[in-house]
């Protein structure tokens, strides 16, 4: 064993380089094995309504057709074929009734695709239409019910309330309650109340969900899943719940994902994939194609409403949040949303009096559940707002009424959890830096005029939440290491091994990362919200440790120095040959405390993301058009463990983040999705990146692996809010809705202009 | 049913000859002989992840029928002068212009495109040349960062071929 290589710290190329760029590295939606057959969807055509017949005749009858199944067949196999994290609420095929407009009525399977696809359409479904409810806050009140009795899944203490509960849309009620809010709001010198709203939008990883499902020899119970998923542990126990079965029964292997930005979190297409499989004794493939990615699974729009109460020098006294969630027809993680990212919606504010309800609803639109964020930068995007508001009713700059209300080292946050290595302050002091705040600023001549604003945001980790980890040690000296985390392109796979390596002072390329196999890898709750890093990364430093440990238990028993033998000749001493291998195991799971009935807990989060956005426009004041000519990002990510692959992953989720500010937006008509393709949906293309600039703050996580946290979606956080603000800096414009327009832009300015256009 | 058809082409060098429907596209056929670095995304010929080279000229392999390959010389990511590296594979490591990596033979392909056309491509030029290709993981400044990179390389190695 030699001394450390230094592994951790350094920017080393992703492990995969080699197979991504040779077009070699595998993905589920480019798999198939022999005798598989091809699952395609029919779909229902109404938002909400009772089915009352679905003919499957003229699809059953073209040639090339092996099955064609309803709710009803998949009933006969799995006797309550419901499914979800918090609620089983969602079925596998539409039964009874269906609740939006794409749900999955009917399969079709054929060896040929196209067989598939064509049958499928011939699928004929009728409905009695059922009146439907779209808008999230409607849905608090709306007669239209959506789900006629709640089933939570009984696995979150919090959801318990609402089991049998009937005649309601509201999937959770997240409520805290701090000082005296009442008080706060009379004594403040100004109160101002705001409401926002974000739209509807969508992962779309290039990749789309793709699962294969094979039965496990003849006659036999159980099931292998290659499947597309960011949460193996999690698939491979709601399929064995669904069937009735123990966990051992089924196996779920995960190759690289082609991107999932959450998407690909619990079941997604594994559930019908299995089921079909199952009936028809055949492997079965279910791939989605982009335009069904629409019916998957989306991000939640919503509507916050935020009151404060401020003081003539700018300190927030009181605040009150109401956030209503849109999870439309199936929870998914929404009531997690709601929840966790909810007792953030008072922002990363010292505020002694605060009110928060969070309400997570059902509509009869596509389901809705974590996309990059968990619900963060829907907060962020109504709180960063408001802020700037205040500062320009109360004429106070808008760095200065931040400062003034930041959450420092050691104060406790709305739930009364104390701040621990957070960089706020130091993120928002590098912001205004970078982006020369303090300076005087060209603020454009002519028709075009210039603004700049900024936002900043937080975010805390879904917990408790466990990860697991198996070190193995080959005689040779080389190693592998077992672990349930997905690299979807967030580059898992190089950092956990940086990390074996920096421990066990192996070179990285006597590193192997075993894939997610359950029958294999140990258990990890899943690879979303920015976990594993921390998580998985204390789980797999710890079984690197163990092994390391392990080895020099070894090298006395057999009288070496572990320090300076090399360890093929441990190996040797002890087995009298290159034989024998030394296997270390961690785990970690954080401490965490439920919060109370007020939302009060003095442990709500193991760690806490930061991100802020710096942004700069021109605003072309006849037309409404502007452009973003410059964006700054700040995280607090601790120590960075590849500096490089930190980078990509501020970049990458500022332009995600971007589209949604300025060009994403689902549209509906009657419930129906009416732009589900890229050519109507446009996600940024290489000419929408305007020029950035992104920093990891110098930061440590102390109670970090290596000092590290979370980085994947921090960069998310402010990039919607400082974009509005810079437009309100420019021309005295503020728009309260997602996505970002010209034309609303436009709209504003004529507005103030006296001449408000008519027709809006 | 379907109406089936023989056609040969040129796979990579290699001759084949392959029975294919009439409505298939070229990605499904190079999906049946294992080959799937050209992988169906959109499947509307707007995110260059299903690119291919017929003839030397970059075709989006969704839309193109396979139909039309026949006699053509079909060249894809896995193909490889000397089972090497070249200059634009090695700058998307050494630039780590990929996350996922679902895009990256795409990209790769269209970048190598654009320095046949363009040696030294400015930023423009860049952006205009690999528009048509989506990164959802937005590797968009890496990527730039990379065609800089491989042109620099392939200089180098024209350099060194005098
Ligand atoms: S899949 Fe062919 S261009 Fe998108
Ligand atoms: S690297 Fe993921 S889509 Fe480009």
């Amino acid at each position: 064993m030699t001394l450390s290589t230094a592994a951790v710290g350094r920017s080393i190329p992703r492990l995969e380089a080699r197979a991504k760029v040779t077009g070699r590295a595998e993905y589920v939606h480019n798999m198939s094995v022999p005798g598989m057959l091809i699952a395609k969807v029919a779909r229902s055509n109404v938002a909400h309504g009772r089915i009352r017949n679905i003919d499957v005749a003229a699809a059953r009858a073209l040639p090339g057709v092996f099955a064609v199944y309803t709710g009803e067949d998949i009933r006969k196999l799995i006797a309550e074929p419901y499914y979800g994290p918090a609620f089983h609420d969602q079925p596998i095929l539409a039964i009874d009734k269906v609740r939006y407009a794409g749900e999955p009525v009917a399969v079709v399977l054929a060896a040929d695709a196209h067989v598939a696809e064509n049958a499928a359409r011939l699928i004929e479904a009728q409905y009695e239409a059922l009146p439907a409810v779209y808008d999230e806050v409607e849905a608090m009140t709306s007669k239209a019910v959506v789900h006629e009795v709640l089933k939570p899944a009984g696995t979150f203490a919090d959801l318990k309330h609402l089991k049998d509960k009937r005649d309601t849309n509201v999937a959770l009620d997240f409520h805290l309650r701090r000082g005296d809010l009442g008080r706060a709001f009379a004594a403040a010198d100004h109160v101002f109340e705001h409401t926002f709203r974000t739209q509807q939008v969508l992962h779309l990883p290039l990749e789309p969900f793709a699962t294969v499902a094979i039965v496990n020899g003849a006659g036999d119970d159980s099931l292998t899943l290659h499947s597309s998923t960011q949460s193996p542990s999690f698939v491979r126990t709601e399929i064995a719940r669904l069937f009735g079965w123990t966990d051992n029964k089924v196996r779920v292997k995960v190759p690289y994902l082609g991107g999932g930005f959450g998407a690909k979190v619990y079941v997604k297409s594994e559930a019908l994939a299995a089921a079909c499989a199952m009936l028809a004794k055949r492997p079965v493939k279910f791939a989605t194609t982009m335009e069904e990615q629409f019916y998957m699974i989306t991000k939640h729009a919503t509507t916050l409403r935020i009151k404060s109460g401020v003081m003539q020098d700018g300190k927030i006294t009181a605040r009150e949040c109401e956030v209503w969630w849109n999870g439309g027809a199936y929870a998914d993680i929404g009531p997690r949303v709601t929840q966790k990212s909810g007792f953030t919606a008072p922002g990363p504010y010292d505020i002694d009096n605060v009110h928060i309800d969070s309400y997570a609803l059902y509509t009869n639109l596509p389901a809705a559940g974590a996309l990059r964020g968990f619900g963060i930068p829907q907060l962020v995007w109504a709180y960063e707002s408001h802020t700037d508001m205040i500062a320009r009713e109360l004429k106070i700059d808008p760095l200065t009424i931040r400062r003034k209300n930041i959450l420092r080292e050691g104060w406790p946050q709305a739930t009364g959890t104390l701040m621990r290595d957070a960089a706020l302050e130091k993120v928002l002091e590098r912001l205004a830096q970078r982006m020369q705040w303090e300076k005087p600023f060209q603020r454009g001549s002519g028709t075009i005029k210039r603004g700049r604003g900024m936002a900043i945001g937080f975010k805390a980790s879904i917990s408790p939440t466990t990860s697991m980890a198996i070190v193995n040690l080959s005689a040779d000296g080389s190693c592998a290491l077992y672990s349930s985390t997905v690299d979807m392109g967030q580059g898992s796979d190089t950092i956990m091994a940086q990390m074996v390596s920096e421990v066990m002072g192996i070179p990285i390329e006597k590193i192997t990362v075993v894939h997610p196999d359950t029958d294999v890898t140990p258990y990890d709750m899943a690879t979303l919200g920015s976990r594993s890093t921390f998580h998985m990364g204390h789980a797999v430093k710890n079984a690197a440790e163990d092994a390391r440990d392990k080895l020099l238990t070894l090298a006395s028993e057999v009288g070496l120095s572990a320090e300076t033998t090399p360890i093929p000749d441990i190996f040797k001493k002890k087995y009298g040959m290159l034989a024998g291998n030394i296997v270390g195991v961690g785990s970690f799971v954080p401490s965490y405390q439920s919060p109370d009935a007020r939302g009060q807990t003095e442990n709500a989060t193991p760690f806490w993301m930061i991100g802020a956005t710096g942004a700069e426009v021109e605003v072309d004041t006849e037309t409404g058009e502007f452009k973003v000519t410059r964006l700054v990002n700040l995280v607090d990510v601790g120590k960075s463990i590849n500096p490089a692959i930190v980078e990509t992953q501020i970049s990458g989720a500022t332009v995600m983040q971007l589209g949604f500010t300025l060009q994403e937006q689902m549209n509906f008509s009657d419930g129906h999705v009416t732009n589900a393709s890229l050519a109507d949906y446009k996600i940024p293309g290489m000419r929408d990146i305007p020029p950035m600039e992104n920093e990891a703050v110098d930061a440590e996580q102390k109670s970090g692996p290596f000092g590290a946290k979370g980085v994947g979606e921090s960069g998310t956080f402010g990039v919607s809010p400082a974009v509005a603000n810079a437009i309100d800096d420019a021309v005295g414009v503020r728009l309260t809705s997602l996505p970002l327009t010209a034309e609303a832009v436009y709209r504003g300015l004529r507005e103030k202009a006296g001449k408000p256009l008519k027709d809006s | 049913m379907n109406i089936t058809r023989t056609i040969n082409f040129t796979l990579n060098g290699e001759p084949v000859t392959a029975q294919i429907a009439t409505h298939q596209n070229l990605v499904e056929v190079l999906h049946e002989r294992g080959l799937t670095g050209a992988r169906e995304s959109c499947a509307q010929g707007l995110c260059g992840c299903c690119t291919v080279l017929v003839n030397g000229a970059a075709v989006s392999g969704c839309l193109y029928l396979a139909a039309f390959a026949d006699g053509a010389e079909v060249r894809t990511i896995e193909h490889s002068e000397n089972g090497e590296l070249d200059a634009v594979q090695a700058a998307f490591i050494e630039t780590g212009a990929f996350q996922c990596g679902y895009c990256t033979p795409g990209m790769v392909l269209m970048t190598r495109q654009l320095l046949d056309a363009h040696a030294e491509p400015s930023e423009d030029e860049i952006k205009h040349y690999l528009s048509g290709n989506l990164c959802r993981c937005a590797a968009y400044p890496e990527i730039i960062k990379a065609v800089k990179l491989a042109a620099a390389k392939r200089k180098i190695e024209r350099k060194g071929a005098k």
